[in-house]
């Protein structure tokens, strides 16, 4: 270590600390511990199942399977001309994986109180594990929609995959970016009061019909009164599905203005979280 | 080459009491308030020393109350004290896990802690996958980790399981397995928590033979928590002593070990009355004064050791009319064995003070507490008097030689002769 002088710190252990101080250098010394936690996620998840890694598919094929019953034989809800089963399995792929990153990570201290409790290293190397961990769950159910994409394509249904395509990782990122951001606002404001562990789990099932997955966004537009248009542009995740669809299925239409909206609002969440999971992870271990 | 690696000032740590409740949000709105006036948190003010067996007034208590100490490169620190003085919440501060509510510390390395058995463990994960991860969480690269692991795996004496998820392990491998990776950790400071306890003798002289080899090679440091005084007293360049959540003493092991002895042990190990009125007795005999002293120290009162030699001393008045009175005593274990039982006919000066004394030998009782049950009767075994609980004294195991740390088993440890091919060793 460095330090022949007698005055030179390393580093100091008190009660104060910067609001969005975050230390990068210390967090690249830890790179290795965020790979062995996603190794970990991942290889557990499937330790003595026969299966394997075959059940990250099975869990989007079957709900879109079921909403493809309920939603457009039995509703009749439109999908924008493409097949009903591609388009909400597309939506379901992305949703998947924004919840389960914000579930998990809503959960970070309550679920790591033990090791949190033990042992010090930078709290934010766990979400960004379970974001990590997730992309790896996402990137095969993703393998997973394109195959049925290119079975829908050749059997000549109307879809029509475009270069917009290559937004993906952006729209990915922004995703991540409100993931985090909520989740760690949640965690950090359910260590003392629990109250709002309740709310989050309906909470997470009532967002995802605000979201257009199971329904095209004109159809909420049409349905809705003029006035009201503004509120299904209000969630964040409007216009990155709908860009989604927009791109692999050319489906809807694209609006960039609402992918920018999302991106500055999922920024502003995303400091927001890193801010309060700062304060929160000093003090947490005693009153959790 | 003093060179202070770590100093602690003015580190108080206050906790609440109770539960967290909608009681709880008017303190936190109270305090928030003041913080946003710019004034004092209302709540540091009060608090109390933390007592656990008192029952207190106040909601907060200091688990931790202006620590103040430094510690030197290459130091092995010990920090004794009992349950609840608050060395866990320090531990927990220099690991940084928890913040201090005021003070600060600072330090020039790298502070490891030796995890509690198995934490940071994934039970599904393979031996040597546990090795990276618990690497990892304790701050080594992967590289560093690649390096070392042979050394690790045959340090931990788990070769054979090493490719087996841990949920196989008996608790002793785990412990095996955590100390391994700790120990190849090369970090500046090295806190140890209470470990060793687990693991057998083999595994203990290893893991005291490493934690000597960190310091004194490598000049690294090592905080060592324990409530094992041989272990702390072989291992320990300097002892702290903690009591209430305050430093009580520092310095020389076997100084502070002492008077840390001295000041916690259970016992009442003399009774002492200046008339016959007041002596604990009934109108057949008097106990005017009793005592279990330590033949084997110049300082009577001083702890007994196992290989200390034991005067039970007594000085009685006999009341009844009869010379001849057959004075015994039982010993009992705390919990309540009969480790043996003594008597003996005596002639006492009827009406006058008579003393008596039985002498137990040395490296005959264990390391636990025992109690005098003693009792008088008459020639012809018609009872006088008798006090189940006449003393209290604790036997402790300072000086041992051996590796092995843990209890050793059985009522009684005598040392018995052992013979090497017929010849006495």
């Amino acid at each position: 270590m460095q330090g022949n002088n007698d005055d030179e710190w390393l580093f100091e252990i008190s009660s104060k600390k910067g609001l969005f101080e975050l230390d990068y250098k210390e967090l690249w010394h830890y790179k290795d511990l965020l790979f062995l936690f996603v190794k970990r996620d991942i290889v557990t998840f499937y330790k003595q199942t026969i299966l394997g890694p075959i059940w990250f598919i099975i869990q989007p094929l079957i709900t879109s399977f079921i909403q493809f019953v309920i939603f457009s034989r039995i509703s009749n809800i439109p999908s924008d001309g493409v097949p009903y089963f591609l388009f909400v399995l597309a939506g379901n792929v992305l949703w998947f994986y924004f919840s389960d990153c914000f579930k998990s990570t809503s959960e970070v201290f309550k679920a790591n109180q033990n090791l949190f409790g033990k042992v010090y290293f930078p709290r934010l190397i766990m979400p960004l594990a379970i974001v990590f961990s997730n992309l790896v769950k996402f990137g095969i159910q993703f393998v997973f929609f394109l195959g049925v994409l290119f079975y829908c394509m050749y059997n000549g249904y109307n879809v029509s995959p475009n270069l917009y395509t290559l937004y993906t990782p952006i729209l990915l990122f922004v995703m991540i970016l409100l993931a985090l951001g909520l989740g760690m606002i949640i965690t950090s404001m359910t260590t003392k009061y629990r109250d709002l562990t309740f709310v989050i789990s309906f909470g997470i099932s009532l967002y995802m019909y605000i979201t257009p997955i199971v329904y095209p966004t004109s159809l909420a537009l049409e349905k809705l009164p003029e006035s009201l248009h503004y509120l299904v542009y209000l969630n964040p995740l409007t216009s990155i599905f709908d860009f989604f669809k927009y791109a692999y299925l050319g489906s809807g239409k694209l609006d960039f203005f609402g992918v920018l909206y999302s991106f500055i609002f999922s920024v502003v969440i995303f400091f927001a979280g890193v801010f309060v999971f700062n304060r929160t992870e000093k003090n947490f271990i005693d009153v959790i | 080459m003093s060179e202070v690696i770590l100093k602690i000032e003015n580190v108080s740590k206050q906790y609440r009491l109770g539960q967290v409740g909608t009681g709880t949000i008017s303190h936190d709105l109270n305090r928030w308030w003041a913080k946003i006036r710019g004034k004092e948190d209302p709540f540091l003010k009060i608090g109390e020393t933390n007592d656990r067996s008192k029952k207190g007034d106040s909601e907060y208590v200091w688990a931790l109350q202006n620590i103040n100490f430094e510690v030197d490169r290459g130091e092995v620190l010990g920090i004794i004290g009992k349950n609840g003085a608050g060395k866990s919440t320090l531990l927990k501060i220099l690991s940084r896990v928890t913040s201090p509510t005021t003070g600060s510390i600072k330090t020039k390395g790298r502070i490891a802690s030796l995890l509690e058995v198995g934490t940071g463990f994934h039970p599904e994960m393979t031996g040597r996958e546990n090795i990276y991860l618990n690497g990892a969480i304790l701050g080594m690269t992967k590289k560093e980790i690649t390096s070392k692991i042979d050394e690790i795996i045959e340090f931990s004496g788990c070769e054979r399981y090493i490719d087996t998820p841990v949920k196989r392990y008996s608790s002793g491998m785990m412990v095996r397995l955590a100390f391994a990776v700790a120990a190849h950790l090369d970090p500046e400071i090295l806190v140890v928590d209470e470990v060793l306890a687990v693991g057998d003798a083999e595994f203990q002289k290893k893991a005291i033979g490493k934690m000597k080899d960190i310091s004194k090679q490598s000049g690294r440091t090592v905080l060592f928590v324990s409530h094992n005084m041989a272990a702390v007293e072989s291992l320990c360049t300097r002892v702290i002593s903690m009591r209430n959540g305050t430093v009580l003493s520092s310095g020389n092991p076997t100084k502070i070990i002492s008077e840390y002895l001295q000041d916690s042990s259970f016992s009442e190990r003399k009774v002492k009355f200046e008339s016959i009125s007041d002596a604990i007795g009934n109108a057949n005999i008097r106990i005017m004064y009793a005592s279990i002293e330590n033949a084997s120290a110049t300082d009577k009162d001083s702890v007994i050791d196992v290989t200390s030699t034991i005067d039970f001393r007594m000085k009685i008045v006999n009341l009844t009319n009869k010379e001849t009175i057959s004075i015994g005593y039982d010993l009992l274990t705390i919990k309540g064995d009969v480790v043996f039982g003594s008597g003996n006919k005596f002639n006492c000066t009827i009406g006058g003070v008579t003393e008596v004394s039985c002498q137990i030998p040395s490296n005959f009782l264990n390391d636990d507490i025992y109690q005098i049950f003693v009792y008088f009767h008459t020639n012809d075994m018609a009872d006088l008097y008798s006090n189940t609980e006449l003393l209290t004294f604790e036997v402790k195991d300072i000086k041992r030689e051996s590796g092995y740390l843990g209890k050793i088993n059985g009522i009684i440890r005598p040392q018995l002769p052992w013979f090497l091919n017929g010849k006495k060793v």
